[in-house]
């Protein structure tokens, strides 16, 4: 079994909120998140497709699926996410657990609803990735020299940037070996815990690296809005 | 649904373009699996189509030689999974008298509209046509040039006299190679002879009767009909001498594009009352026939893998450039670009 989670947590605030996640924003015909969802239905390798949303947008979110991908609605599934990146992949597995068959082979593809220019290659090459490898994550060059400081006044560390990507989504694991990662870990360990890859890595579990694309960005900032509008050749953010 | 779209920009400049995909229901979703280079993608990729032609037409995705997977089909025609050929001809009318091909109304992908060179493409369930689960698939994703040949042999059963003795084929690249092919199995009592410039391309075209050097033609050799597959700067030559090679009477099938006016000694067509009639592009008739005749005939598969000259792993605008750039070295056979996008 192949699932498809897609993590539309974010921040739960109301809708009509000016600062409403931005995977509910608009985005050419629709919001963001339909187009995340399209692109998953489409690739057509999965069995189930999971949405996890704030838990006062489930309704809405259910709404909004109906609407924009009318051809998929059957086959998506929505689910309230958690506090953190962390307990919304919790939640996934934990709904998984309940409503589906889970198969020791069985393979989770998280990937965050506010990248919709993932591309089919790359859903593929993660499905692929997870099946050899047990966990992978998808990544881009670093283009930027990367900084590091311990006190946030002076650099401690330049790290040779030939070693180094920028992390993108999915990140995709086998399921099982998912759930019994994250369940081992500690709250100080969830605590500096950012993503799922990270997890395996404190585990010392190999994670594959499966080639991103800098269309893949996540909006985040306004600023992000305004290209993917320029993406799509829409002029009005 | 978002959809790259992989578009010339300018000579020699692919650029990623998202574009929102209209998944109007009764369509198909394919995803593109194997595309193939074809001459007319690299007049545009070299730039050696007129300035006037590439500002009306640029940006747009070229290649319109293709097969891909179903992702989805609401009409009911395919199922997820089915490798299909994609068509590139969409026709927006049908006439009676008037082959969709060459309908003034019907839109050509890679000539004036997107090619095939998209993460997925969207056709209506008449522009795909099913492929044998075990073909050859870099051979198949040139389905579309065998198509151009099946069309050309097909319209010449029309138009030509019953006496198909002998057939010359003048030209000898791909698509001189894919006609003289055509005709073996649709004619297989036909003496076929080839006439090319190049010895060494001729040695490979087993299946034909005789194979001469255009320059030292036999004296008396005479065909009933005849292909001109040159097109170029070879095309005057070949049906200046073709005129003089035909019986009277007979058909000559022109299929070389040429960018140039090309001179033709109409006082011996007159004299001999020659038949000549073009052929262009091919329709759904003509794809779901060249799909029969690889089933009825697989050797004619084996002849084609012959053509397949590379293939190239494509994940990228840079793996894209490679293929396009290796193609223009090639001196023939068909580059197939294993598209993965």
């Amino acid at each position: 079994m192949i699932v498809a989670a897609i993590l539309a947590g974010g921040s739960g605030v109301r809708m009509g909120n000016p600062d409403k996640p931005k995977q509910y924003y608009q985005l050419g015909t629709k919001p963001v998140l339909a187009h995340t969802i399209d692109k998953f239905c489409a690739h057509g390798q999965f069995d189930v497709v999971l949405v996890l949303c704030p838990e006062t947008w489930l309704q809405q979110t259910r709404d909004l699926i109906e609407r924009y991908c009318p051809e998929y609605s059957n086959g998506v599934h929505v689910a309230a996410g958690g506090q953190s990146r962390t307990d919304t992949v919790l939640k996934a597995i934990e709904w998984v657990d309940i409503h589906c068959e889970v198969e020791d082979d069985s393979i989770i593809v998280t990937h965050d609803a506010v990248r919709p220019f993932v591309s089919l290659r790359i859903i593929s090459d993660n499905i692929e990735a997870a099946e050899r490898f047990g966990a992978c994550d998808t990544v881009i060059p670093a283009t930027d020299t990367i900084v590091a400081s311990e006190n946030a006044a002076t650099i401690s560390e330049i790290p040779d940037r030939r070693n180094l990507y920028q992390g993108q989504t999915p990140q995709s694991f086998k399921l099982a070996k998912l759930k019994e990662v994250l369940l081992s870990l500690s709250d100080a360990e969830k605590e500096i815990l950012t993503d799922a890859c990270k997890a395996f890595v404190l585990r010392g579990e190999p994670v594959e690296l499966v080639k991103g694309d800098i269309a893949n960005f996540k909006i985040t900032y306004p600023h992000d809005m305004r290209v993917a509008h320029a993406m799509l050749g829409v002029d009005e953010c | 649904m978002l959809n790259c779209v992989y578009r010339l920009v300018a000579p020699r400049t692919f650029e990623p373009i998202q574009v929102e995909m209209d998944s109007a229901k009764g369509n198909v979703l394919v995803r593109p699996t194997h595309l193939s280079i074809c001459n007319a993608d690299q007049r545009y990729y070299q730039g050696r189509r007129s300035e006037s032609v590439l500002a009306a037409k640029l940006p747009m995705a070229l290649i319109h030689e293709g097969i891909g997977t179903v992702l989805r089909d609401d009409s009911g025609t395919c199922k997820r999974g089915d490798c299909v050929v994609m068509l590139p001809n969409n026709p927006h009318e049908e006439d009676p008298c008037i082959a969709e091909n060459y309908l003034r109304t019907s839109e050509f992908c890679g000539s004036g509209y997107d090619g095939f060179m998209q993460e997925c493409v969207l056709l209506s369930p008449s522009r795909i046509v099913p492929l044998p689960k075990s073909i050859n698939k870099n051979v198949a994703a040139f389905t579309e040039l065998v198509s151009v040949a099946v069309h050309a042999v097909s319209r010449f059963g029309m138009f030509s006299h019953s006496r198909k003795n002998t057939i010359g084929i003048w030209g000898d690249g791909n698509m001189g190679f894919i006609v003289s092919l055509v005709l073996r199995a649709i004619y297989p009592a036909a003496h076929l002879i080839v006439f090319g410039r190049n010895a060494y391309k001729m040695e490979d075209f087993t299946f034909v009767d005789e194979t001469h050097l255009v320059h030292e033609i036999p004296k008396g050799i005479a065909v009933d009909h005849a292909f001109e597959c040159c097109g170029g700067e070879g095309s005057s030559q070949a049906i200046d001498q073709i005129i003089d090679t035909i019986m009277p009477e007979g058909t000559v099938s022109l299929l070389g594009v040429s960018e140039q006016p090309v001179l033709v000694n109409t006082r011996m067509v007159l004299e001999k009352g020659l038949r000549l009639f073009g052929s262009s592009r091919s329709g759904r008739a003509d794809f779901a026939a060249t799909v029969q005749l690889y089933q009825d005939n697989p050797t004619i598969l084996s002849y084609l893998e012959a053509l397949v000259n590379q293939t190239y792993a494509i994940e990228s605008i840079s793996d894209m450039a490679q293929a396009f750039e290796a193609d223009t070295r090639k001196s023939m056979g068909k580059t197939i670009m294993e598209w993965n996008v």
